[in-house]
């Protein structure tokens, strides 16, 4: 099982007394359309921290391109290629659109520390991002504070930033939380047009999303992994209606 | 931050020097030529400056609030002392002594309070402070002690300029120095570096998440800025040839602190225009009553922080946008 | 060695009035701090102003000790509540830097307001004549007022800690220190919650600063000089809690006492060296929770 862009062995987390994470054996493989989804409080966002290093796992080794990161730094990650956006929008909100993504694209381009010569004097940097911000259809705001951007705008900016890094894997949290549904066809779209040699793994509640774009499903549910397969499978699933239906019951 | 300023920092802005910058140093040539009996008030807001533009680089660009920064500029005021009393007077040499040691310093204490934040943060900063001005109230054999170095022995610049009792060399001395930092701040604002920090300040987690090493750049901001506020503490002490306990301590890092906010955060010219207007206007109002003086800052800064966040700039930025809009 | 125990327990004695003064102006600034998330760097400002009150209270009005502390204490805290509501209020949502240049304003106002009230010169403590002189207390004689100033400071933190713990009003503190949105949620009124424990909190800074003159002068630059002091005690116990700045006074209390004794050429370098230490070891504080 070589060549897989992201992989998890037997990852555990214990706070205390309490598992959030048991035993999650984890495939992604390079170019996946992936989906992970559970109920609240299932420990998906557990699990995307552990994957991104800003929590450390209990037990367990997480393999990112077939190389063990389970003791990396969150930033050495990213330079290994593992991007991610934030659940709620966690962006530069007093810079423009066009520094938001040019930050990532420094980082990545080694630049980013340089102190010498003015950041407008590197081109390749503010070409590759305009690039990026026309790709997705936001080059007139390029010049925008980002605060000053609608929400579902602000949404896409988030996706850039990570883009911006040239992932080979990127963890979407909740791309379309939160934005009003006029806005939200425009972020599915942008979804369906990313780069077809990332593997994406997309945590999403809303089910629509979730059938349009995963070619593949994990349920997770109390930190275990209830099951995974294709869409079909997974609608099909006895036990998958039972953790849903259960949770709209008490809900 | 305006339209104005935003348009120059980042990737998209231009560091192109535009001709109002040159103002402050045009001013000083004017003072120069024809105010010289402003030179000594004019060499000491000089100095001013260039504490409040090493504050406003990692406070108003870094984000990190702190109390402190009078312990670096303390600390470099009395190693130039020290420097000029016990191994030789020559003043470019402490200088450059003065700015390395204050710069170890930083980043010795930088490296171990950078890793905390908020009140944690601003606690270690207050203790450092603190912790020098004990070392030299308490060190009287070599600081001094309440007392202070006296009659610090300054010889002339490169051999040649000795400094004069009206403070003309003391003043070029001080235009050159601070021209000189100001170049050197300014650069850093419109680097990538510069953008980076501003991204550490804005949003701590995602700089983290695009990978930057977070705390090695503030760290090094943190190192620069505490070596150009020891730079400042030397220059003071090499022109006045006095260094006392009034260069450290809390009300020396609040005083800059008020004097950055009143010309504007994170605008390199709010440093420039927050002192000029508070010592001169100091000069004038507080000598008839300093307890009146101290009751009207204290009042203005609670207005500033109510009303006027950006300092005397954000006022102008506002009315400036408020004229064109009438015009258009 | 006798006279090392005598001065051990001497220490020990002055390390605790110190510290239980310390205590009671710092706790109020531990909650509010913990419970508004607000950075008030001016509440040495109510300790100084207890002070000073209690001195006109006695001075320009005659009236005895013990009315006059708890006049000023009610005037101090009652001023609070207006200071409160008018302006810090506001400022609740602002970051740290807008807090800290908001606060350093209004210590630079009470400062002036002292020295043009009171001169520049620390004020003289008046002290009834029956807490003159000396009590002999396990055998050793120590002044008398110090005896006071820790009886009456025990026993208002027992009344505090009881009555944080036992009322519906402390259940409703630590409930909204620990989650405020929560809190809010669940029909807690946390303006006037606020307002009130602000208030609490000045006056017990009143009453350390007044009790406590005999121990930390009172002079117009005190809001300045004594800001790390409180500073240090709340951070290293820890916000929002009750017990953690009482772990502080006494650490800060006995271990400076202790140094200008035996090291007064090195005065409180030590204690600043310490707490960098803890803060470091732990940032959250002795007992505050981790972030």
């Amino acid at each position: 099982m070589s060549g897989l862009a992201l992989e998890t062995r037997a990852l555990c987390k214990t706070f205390g007394g309490l598992t959030v994470a048991a035993n999650i054996e984890f495939r992604l493989e390079p170019g996946a359309r992936h989906a992970l989804i559970g109920p609240n409080g299932a420990g998906k966002t557990t699990f995307v921290n552990m994957l991104t290093g800003r929590l450390a796992p209990s037990s367990g080794r997480i393999l990112l391109g077939g190389e063990d990161v389970t003791g990396l730094a969150p930033e050495a990650r990213v330079k290994r290629g593992l991007g991610r956006t934030f659940q709620i929008n966690t962006l530069f909100r007093d810079m423009s659109v066009l520094d938001n993504v040019a930050l990532g694209v420094a980082e990545r381009l080694g630049i980013a520390g340089r102190m010498w010569r003015a950041a407008s004097a590197y081109r390749e940097v503010r070409d590759e991002a305009m690039e990026l911000l026309a790709r997705l259809g936001l080059a007139d705001d390029a010049g925008v504070r980002v605060l000053d951007l609608p929400y579902g705008k602000q949404r896409l900016v988030e996706i850039l930033i990570a883009l911006g890094l040239k992932p080979k894997v990127l963890l979407l949290d909740e791309p379309a939380a939160g934005v009003p549904s006029l806005e939200s066809e425009r972020i599915l779209e942008v979804l369906d047009s990313l780069p077809g040699d990332i593997a994406i793994l997309i945590i999403e509640h809303d089910m629509d999303v979730v059938f349009r774009f995963a070619k593949r499903i994990t349920v997770l549910v109390q930190g275990e992994v209830l099951c995974e397969g294709t869409p079909s499978e997974i609608a099909a699933d006895r036990r998958v209606h039972e953790v849903y239906l259960g949770e709209r019951q008490h809900g | 931050m305006t339209a104005a300023t935003a348009a120059t920092i980042g990737y998209a802005g231009s560091a192109r020097l535009r001709w109002i910058e040159l103002a402050p140093w045009l001013l000083a040539a004017a003072i120069y030529f024809f105010a010289p009996t402003y030179l000594p008030l004019g060499s000491y807001v000089l100095i001013m400056i260039l504490f409040a533009l090493s504050l406003d680089l990692i406070l108003g660009y870094g984000g990190i609030v702190t109390l402190g920064h009078s312990a670096y500029f303390g600390f470099g005021a009395y190693v130039a002392g020290v420097f000029a009393i016990r191994v030789t007077g020559d003043p470019l040499l402490g200088l450059a002594v003065a700015a390395v040691s204050a710069g170890l310093l930083g980043l010795a204490t930088g490296a171990v309070i950078l890793r905390t934040h908020g009140l944690a943060l601003l606690m270690l900063t207050l203790a450092i402070t603190s912790i020098l001005f004990e070392v030299a109230n308490k060190w009287t054999t070599v600081t001094g002690g309440t007392d202070g170095l006296h009659s610090v022995p300054i010889e002339p610049i490169l051999g040649m300029f000795r400094f004069d009792m009206f403070g003309k060399v003391a003043f070029l001395y001080c235009v050159v120095v601070v021209a000189a930092c100001w170049w050197l701040v300014r650069t850093i604002v419109h680097s990538p570096f510069g953008v980076a920090l501003a991204g550490t300040r804005e949003n701590d987690v995602r700089m983290h998440a695009i990978g930057a090493p977070v705390y090695r750049r503030r760290l090094a901001a943190y190192t620069i800025s505490t070596s150009l506020a020891g730079t400042a503490g030397a220059l003071l002490t090499q022109t006045t040839q006095f260094a006392g306990l009034s260069v450290l301590g809390v009300e020396l890092s609040g005083e800059v602190l008020v004097m950055l906010v009143l010309g504007g955060v994170r605008r390199i010219y709010g440093a420039f225009v927050g002192p000029g207007v508070y010592i001169v206007a100091k000069d004038y109002l507080a000598k008839q009553s300093p307890e009146y003086w101290y009751l009207g800052i204290g009042i203005l800064l609670i207005l500033i922080v109510m009303f006027a966040r950006g300092g005397i700039l954000g006022l102008l930025d506002r009315g400036l946008a408020r004229l064109k809009r009438v015009r258009t | 060695m006798d006279a090392f125990l005598a001065s051990l327990f001497s220490i020990a004695f002055h390390g605790l009035a110190y510290g239980m003064i310390l205590y009671a102006i710092s706790v109020g600034l531990s909650v509010t701090m913990g419970l508004m998330g607000f950075v008030n760097l001016a509440h040495g400002v109510f300790a100084m102003a207890g002070g000073y009150l209690m001195y006109t209270a006695m001075d320009r009005l005659g009236l005895p000790w013990l009315p006059a502390l708890v006049v000023a204490c009610i005037v101090v805290a009652l001023a609070s509540m207006v200071l409160e509501r008018l302006l810090y209020a506001r400022l609740y949502k602002a970051g740290e830097l807008e807090q800290v240049l908001f606060t350093i304003g209004l210590i630079f106002v009470a400062v002036a307001l002292a020295r043009l009230a009171y001169g520049t010169l620390p004020l003289a403590a008046p002290l009834p004549d029956y807490m003159k002189g000396q009590t002999e207390v396990f055998g050793r004689s120590f002044p008398t007022y110090r005896v006071v100033v820790i009886a009456v400071s025990a026993v208002l933190t027992a009344i505090l800690w009881f009555g944080v713990e036992r009322t519906r009003w402390g259940a409703m503190v630590r409930a909204a220190v620990d989650n405020r949105a929560m809190a809010q949620a669940v029909g807690i009124n946390t303006g006037v919650l606020f307002t009130l424990t602000f208030a609490l909190g000045s006056g017990l800074a009143a009453f350390g600063g007044a009790l406590g003159a005999d121990l930390i002068a009172i002079t117009p630059t005190y809001p300045f000089e004594q800001l790390v002091y409180f500073l240090v005690v709340v951070a290293i116990g820890g916000l929002g809690t009750l017990r953690g700045p009482f772990l502080g006074a006494l650490f800060i209390g006995i271990g400076d006492t202790a140094c200008k004794y035996w090291v007064p050429e090195f005065g409180a370098f030590f204690i600043f060296v310490a707490t960098m230490a803890i803060l470091l070891w732990r940032p959250q504080g002795l007992l505050g929770r981790a972030q």
